[in-house]
C-alpha cells in the first residue's frame, strides 16, 4: 500500500516536472538567446549556452529603445489607475453595500452591464475623447479610461456585503459619518479584496497594448508593451537585441509576482470566486 | 405627557429623515466618480459606438450617415466571415484543451504532494508576463530556420514548417501560444476552488472504496463546477477578443493573416490603420452580438452540469 502510494507520487512529479519545463523553456530560451551573439543565436543545430554572456546586447536594446521612457510611462500610468481604482471603485463599493439609497439597484446594474460588453466597443468613442480634449500623446491618456472600473466595483461590493452590520452601528453610535465608516471601519478589513483588485489593474495596466498602442504614437509616450511591439514591427531580426528588449520589459512584473506571490495566487482566487 | 410623547415623535421623525438624507448624500457622493466615469468612458461610448455602426466616420469623429450601408457591406465581406471562422476556430480549440489542461494540473497538485508552492509559481509565470513579449519569443522559437522546434523535429528527422508564415499552421501555432500562456492561470483559480471541497465527502467514498479516479469525477468535478463555469465563461469571453497574439506573432503582409485574424484585429485594422471607424464600429457590435449570444447560452445552460451547494 505505502510502495503503491509512493509509486503514485513519483508518477505525477513526473508528469508536473514535465509541465513545468514546458512552461519554462520559452523563458530560459529566451534569456540564453539575450546573451548570444547573432552568430551564435542561430547555429545549426543550436548550442544551448554562449561561448560568454554577451551583455551588450542588453546595451544595445536600451539605446534602440527609449527604455527610461517606457518605463517611467508604464509605472505611472499602471500606478495612477491602481490608486484611482482601488479609490473610487471601494468608494461606490461602500455605498452599494452598506447604505439604501433611492435608485440604488437601478444605477448599480447599469453600471454592471459594462461587464456584459467586450471593450473593444468603447476604443473609438474613447479615442474621440481623449484626441477632442487635446490629450493624445500624454500620460493622462494612458491613465483615463482605467481609473474607472466597473468590475473592481462588483467586487469590492461582494466583500463589504460580508461585514456584520453591528459594525457600523457601533460607529454610528460614535457619530462617524459614512465616509469615516468606509475609511475607519471597511477598508481595513476589505484589505484581501482590495489587494487582489489591486493586483487584477496592475497586471491589466502594465500588459496592456491596444489602448496605449491607440492613444500615443509618439515614441516617448508609449508603454513598454507598446514599444516592444514597435521594435517587433521594425522587422528586427537581431534576436540577441530583441530578447534582451523582451526581458527588459518583464522582469519587473516577474519580481513583483515572485515576491508577493501568496497575494497574486490568493488574489487571482479571489477573483475567480467571489467574482 | 401626550404632547412630550407627540414631540419626541415628531423629533424622532425628523432625526429619521434627517438621517435618511444624511445617507442619501454622502451615497451618491461615493458613487459619483465610478457612476460619472463609467458613463463618460463606458456607457455612453457603447451607445456611440452603436450610432457610428451608422454612419461613415471620420479620424476626427465628424461623421455621415449611412444607414445599414456598413452591415451591408459587412454581410457580403468575406473577410469578416474568415475573421468569424479564424475567432471561432481558436476559441473552440484553445478553450477546452486549456481548461482541461488547468484541471488535470490543478488536480496533481491538490494530491497533498511536496512543493506545491514552487509548481504553482512555475505554472503561473506566463499570466504575468507581457503578451508582446511572449509573443516575441514564440515567433523566435517557431523561426523556420533557426527556430529551437524545428531544430527538435530535425532530430526526430521530422521536417520543420514554417509555424507562422504558412496558412495552413499559423493559427494553429498561435493557438499553442494561447494554451500555454493561459494554463497557469486559470489552473490556480481551479485549484483553490479545490482546495474549499469539504474533505467529508472524501472521507465518506473512501469508507465506501472509492478510488483516486472515481473520487477524481465523482466528489471533485461536480463540487467544483461553479468554478469551472465561471472559468469556462470568463475564457470564451477572452478568447472571442483575441488580439494581442496575433498581431504580434503574423507578420502584417504576411499569407497566413487572412487566415489567422480575429474579429478584434479586423476591427482595429479598420478603425485605426485603414481610418473606416464607421465599419470598423459595425464589425465591434458583431462580435458584441456574438459575446452576448455565447453568454446568454452559457447561464441558460448553467443548471444541467452547475451544482451550487
Amino acid at each position: 500500500m505505502k510502495n503503491k502510494s509512493n509509486r503514485q507520487k513519483v508518477f505525477i512529479h513526473i508528469l508536473l516536472i514535465g509541465g513545468a519545463v514546458l512552461t519554462l523553456v520559452p523563458f530560459l530560451w529566451m534569456v540564453l538567446t539575450s546573451l548570444k551573439t547573432m552568430t551564435e543565436a542561430v547555429q545549426v543545430p543550436p548550442i544551448i549556452f554562449p561561448e560568454r554572456f554577451r551583455w551588450e546586447n542588453y546595451e544595445k536594446a536600451l539605446s534602440i529603445l527609449p527604455f527610461g521612457k517606457f518605463y517611467y510611462n508604464t509605472i505611472v500610468s499602471t500606478a495612477w489607475r491602481t490608486i484611482g481604482q482601488i479609490l473610487f471603485c471601494s468608494m461606490a463599493a461602500y455605498a452599494f453595500a452598506r447604505i439604501e439609497f433611492p435608485a440604488k439597484e437601478t444605477i448599480f446594474l447599469i453600471l454592471l452591464s459594462v461587464l456584459m460588453v467586450p471593450g473593444q466597443i468603447f476604443l473609438i468613442p474613447q479615442y474621440l475623447i481623449i484626441s477632442k480634449i487635446g490629450l493624445l500623446n500624454t500620460v493622462t491618456a494612458l491613465v483615463l479610461p482605467g481609473l474607472f472600473s466597473a468590475f473592481g466595483t462588483f467586487l469590492l461590493r461582494q466583500f463589504f456585503m460580508t461585514f456584520p452590520k453591528s459594525l457600523e452601528e457601533a460607529a454610528i453610535l460614535d457619530g462617524c459619518n459614512h465616509f469615516r465608516i468606509y475609511w475607519n471601519v471597511m477598508m481595513p478589513l476589505a484589505v484581501p479584496g482590495l489587494v487582489a483588485l489591486a493586483i487584477f489593474t496592475i497586471l491589466a495596466g502594465w500588459n496592456d497594448l491596444m489602448w496605449p498602442l491607440i492613444v500615443n504614437t509618439s515614441m516617448d509616450k508609449m508603454t513598454l508593451s507598446a514599444g516592444l511591439a514597435s521594435l517587433q514591427g521594425q522587422h528586427l531580426t537581431d534576436y540577441p537585441v530583441l530578447m534582451a528588449g523582451a526581458i527588459a520589459a518583464i522582469w519587473p512584473m516577474i519580481l513583483i509576482f515572485i515576491l508577493f506571490q501568496r497575494s497574486f495566487v490568493e488574489g487571482i482566487a479571489i477573483t475567480g470566486t467571489k467574482g | 405627557m401626550k404632547r412630550r410623547d407627540k414631540n419626541t415623535r415628531t423629533r424622532h421623525v425628523n432625526h429619521l429623515s434627517n438621517k435618511r438624507l444624511n445617507d442619501w448624500m454622502w451615497a451618491y457622493l461615493m458613487i459619483f466618480p465610478t457612476t460619472a466615469g463609467l458613463f463618460v468612458f463606458y456607457i455612453y461610448p457603447f451607445f456611440q459606438s452603436f450610432f457610428y455602426s451608422f454612419t461613415d466616420l471620420g479620424s476626427f469623429g465628424q461623421y455621415a450617415w449611412v444607414g445599414l450601408q456598413n452591415y451591408v457591406r459587412l454581410v457580403g465581406d468575406t473577410e469578416v466571415w474568415q475573421a468569424l471562422l479564424n475567432t471561432v476556430i481558436y476559441t473552440v480549440l484553445s478553450v477546452p484543451v486549456g481548461i482541461c489542461l488547468s484541471i488535470l494540473i490543478a488536480a496533481l497538485l491538490n494530491s497533498k504532494i511536496k512543493g506545491l508552492g514552487t509548481y504553482r509559481t512555475l505554472y503561473f509565470l506566463p499570466a504575468v508576463t507581457m503578451p508582446v513579449a511572449i509573443a516575441m519569443v514564440w515567433r523566435w522559437l517557431y523561426n523556420m530556420d533557426y527556430g529551437l522546434i524545428n531544430s527538435i523535429l530535425e532530430r526526430f528527422s521530422i521536417e520543420g514548417r514554417a509555424w507562422v508564415s504558412d496558412p495552413k499552421f499559423a493559427l494553429y501555432s498561435v493557438i499553442i501560444v494561447a494554451i500555454w500562456s493561459t494554463v497557469g492561470y486559470n489552473m490556480v483559480i481551479i485549484l483553490a476552488g479545490m482546495q474549499q471541497c469539504s474533505r467529508t465527502y472524501y472521507e465518506a467514498a473512501e469508507i465506501d472504496g472509492a478510488g483516486t479516479i472515481t473520487k477524481f469525477f465523482k466528489i471533485t468535478i461536480p463540487l467544483i463546477t461553479p468554478t469551472l463555469f465561471f472559468v469556462t465563461v470568463m475564457s470564451l469571453i477572452r478568447a472571442f477578443q483575441v488580439f494581442d497574439t496575433i498581431y504580434l506573432m503574423i507578420e502584417r503582409n504576411s499569407t497566413a493573416l487572412e487566415r489567422t485574424q480575429s474579429l478584434v484585429y479586423l476591427y482595429y485594422r479598420n478603425a485605426f490603420i485603414l481610418h473606416e471607424k464607421g465599419y470598423a464600429s459595425a464589425n465591434v457590435m458583431v462580435l458584441f452580438v456574438i459575446i452576448l449570444i455565447i453568454t446568454y447560452i452559457q447561464f441558460k445552460s448553467q443548471n444541467k452540469w452547475v451544482h451550487y451547494e
